[in-house]
């Protein structure tokens, strides 16, 4: 039972008449990364926000670590070990490295009334932290704007870690990259699962869920349509099964006349 | 092993970071929000220097007049920049300007009040403008500008309409008498380091009246006040986790919220921070001048923005400095006292200062994209 670090059981959640989410079943363990799949529309947010706390869920029931649990608010879901990256990040980039890595959980220092901000120990861990991923900080006082798109969310992932994340929700983490920014926060992923955490990864984008995900979960319409691990599905079929495969094969059937008609 | 090798590893065991070694003092000082205010008060004192050297300008008397005026928008516009890196804009400064002045006033001259309890009374008013201004502006999510624009007319019209209902009049005289012996008002109303003054006189240093006292007697209050905003300030914006949380709420209001910062408090901190600054301006200027004026502090707020902004601070929030902002009042008081030193006609006084607001927008914006955007 508790070998599941999180699992949804028959989770649903309306907003007056309309089903967002109905029956989403998931499990998840340590060291495996699942892709959550689904066009637009189908439910994704809805679903990381109910893990992230925002929302309650109407139906169905948490388990963390075997245990029924309800998040009352995002705080309670990062106090479980749920870390939540959304896809905006949360990273100020007029701000600097360090700035940004502890906002809002800032290590202090002193004598009471007169804490003052512990930069020097909050500089070294943030370059610290960045150096184990493989980017060269050279000065963690410079701006986050001065990072890449690939390098932000890595640091956003990394900082997620950090404050004591088990189960990683990442939001579209490469939907605005390109493909060697994209392979570079893969690869992160695939490292994090490796050293025990769970990862959740959301996306619309099989080629890049495919190479690393353990399992598959696509989501149409607010309904979970199976998970399916990796040896069981070609990315072919994935791709069929999410809203959009009939029309992207409909396409290619019109494209096919539009090039026998020309030539 | 290389000596090269040798001196890195050495370094490492040390902990620091040989990478860092590259960055050298002047490198880290042109990437301050604060430099190109920095630059213009060094090109102002040039300038003065230059065309009025021989006037007296440069004199102890000359310098305290024009430092006395710095200081007192100085004190403002450190809490207005401050208000600007948590990303609002506070237009009601000059209003709370006049409202605290007939705050401490009516109640001393008219209701028999202390004058001690006047000025912490007026102080208390302070934050509960500032609070409101800033309950409003975080609960209806409306632009600060319009929230506070408005504030700006209701405290005037409001500090006009009580004070003539009154007294009759727009103008509360009578309380330099007040001043000795009262147990706060001191703090707001008394020349520090005299005695420096009066031995750089005896020396015949300064220059002296014909009683043999010097000219110049003390360093005003305001001056003292000034410094101790901007040290204050600063200490709070680079040193606490306050001061990482303004950054934030400016910066990305949705992001810090989401992390954990409490945006709406911080917020409403700094419109209270703004407020007091605007009292503790008037309280200088009403013990100094011994009256309360209704139309004390109009347009004072444009100025400590403009300061503000000349110093380094970003119109939409998350950038600037305080120390910015304490030389960009600098370079508005040197230039308003020096040009009645020049030959220049006063008149074009607010053209110079105009120019000088935009070349320094200019450079600042050069500077902060260079540091905080990728190339």
């Amino acid at each position: 039972m508790s070998e599941n670090l999180i699992e949804f059981n028959n989770i649903s959640k309306f907003f007056g008449k309309v089903i967002a989410l109905k029956d989403v079943t998931m499990k998840l363990k340590k060291g495996e990364i699942m892709c959550l799949l689904g066009d637009n529309g189908a439910g994704k947010s809805t679903l990381i926000k109910t893990l992230a706390g925002v929302y309650k869920p109407d139906e169905g029931e948490i388990l963390i670590e075997g245990k029924k649990t309800i998040f009352d608010s995002p705080k309670d879901a990062l106090d479980m070990g749920i870390g939540t990256v959304y896809q905006d990040l949360a990273l100020v980039s007029l701000m600097s490295i360090t700035r940004n890595f502890f906002m809002g959980r800032e290590p202090i220092k002193g004598i009471p009334f007169l804490k003052t901000f512990d930069i020097e120990k909050a500089n070294k861990i943030a370059a610290d932290r960045m150096g184990q991923i493989g980017i060269d900080v050279r000065d963690p006082s410079q701006a986050v704007g001065t990072m890449s798109g690939g390098e932000r969310q890595c640091l956003a992932i990394s900082r997620a870690i950090y404050f004591g994340a088990k189960v990683l929700v990442l939001d579209e983490p490469t939907s605005a990259l390109g493909v060697h920014q994209a392979s570079m926060v893969l690869k992160y992923v695939v490292k994090a699962a490796s050293e025990g955490l769970a990862v959740i990864l959301i996306t619309h984008n099989v080629h890049h869920a495919y190479p690393v995900g353990n399992s598959f979960t696509v989501l149409n319409r607010g309904r979970s349509l199976g998970t399916f691990n990796k040896k069981d599905i070609s990315r072919e079929e994935l791709l069929g099964m999410m809203a959009g495969g009939e029309e992207l094969d409909k396409l290619e059937v019109e494209l096919k006349e539009m090039n026998r008609l020309n030539s | 092993m290389s000596e090269k090798a040798k001196s890195i590893a050495s370094k490492k065991i040390l902990g620091q970071d040989e990478r860092l070694q590259k960055v050298s003092k002047l490198k880290l000082l042109l990437n301050r929000p604060e430099l190109g205010a920095l630059g213009g008060a060094i090109l102002v004192f040039i300038f003065f220097g230059i065309v009025a050297g021989d006037t007296g300008m440069f004199s102890a008397y000359g310098m305290l007049n024009f430092l006395d005026v710095s200081a007192n928008l100085g004190i403002i516009a450190i809490a207005a920049a401050m208000l600007m890196i948590g990303g609002e804009f506070d237009l009601s400064i000059g209003s709370m300007i006049g409202f605290a002045g007939i705050c401490i006033a009516i109640p001393a001259i008219y209701w028999g009040w202390p004058l001690w309890v006047s000025i912490i009374f007026a102080f208390a008013m302070a934050v509960l403008v500032g609070y409101f201004n800033g309950i409003l502006v975080v609960r209806t999510g409306l632009p600060s500008f319009i929230v506070t624009l408005a504030m700006l007319f209701i405290l005037r019209g409001a500090t006009l309409a009580i004070t003539r209902l009154i007294t009759g009049r727009t103008q509360v005289p009578g309380l330099r008498v007040l001043i000795e012996n009262d147990p706060i008002a001191w703090m707001f109303a008394t020349d520090t380091f005299k005695w420096l003054f009066t031995w750089l006189g005896s020396m015949n240093l300064i220059a002296l009246r014909t009683d043999g006292t010097p000219l110049a007697t003390g360093i005003p209050p305001s001056v003292i006040w000034f410094i101790a905003a901007t040290l204050f300030a600063t200490w709070i914006l680079m040193k606490t986790r306050y001061g990482n949380w303004i950054f934030a709420s400016g910066g990305d209001k949705n992001g810090a919220t989401n992390v954990g910062v409490p945006v709406g408090r911080v917020k409403i901190s700094l419109f209270i921070g703004t407020a007091v600054a605007a009292t503790i301006f008037a309280t200088i200027q009403v013990l100094d001048a011994g009256s309360a004026d209704t139309m004390r502090g109009n347009l004072k707020e444009l100025e400590a923005i403009a300061a503000a902004v000349v110093g380094g601070c970003l119109l939409t929030g998350g950038y600037g400095s305080a120390i910015g902002a304490a030389f960009g009042a600098l370079i508005f008081g040197t230039v308003s006292m020096g040009i009645f030193y020049t030959d220049v006609d006063t008149d074009w006084f607010k053209v110079f200062l105009g120019a000088m607001m935009l070349i320094a927008v200019v450079f600042n914006n050069y500077v902060r994209r260079r540091v905080t955007e990728s190339k």
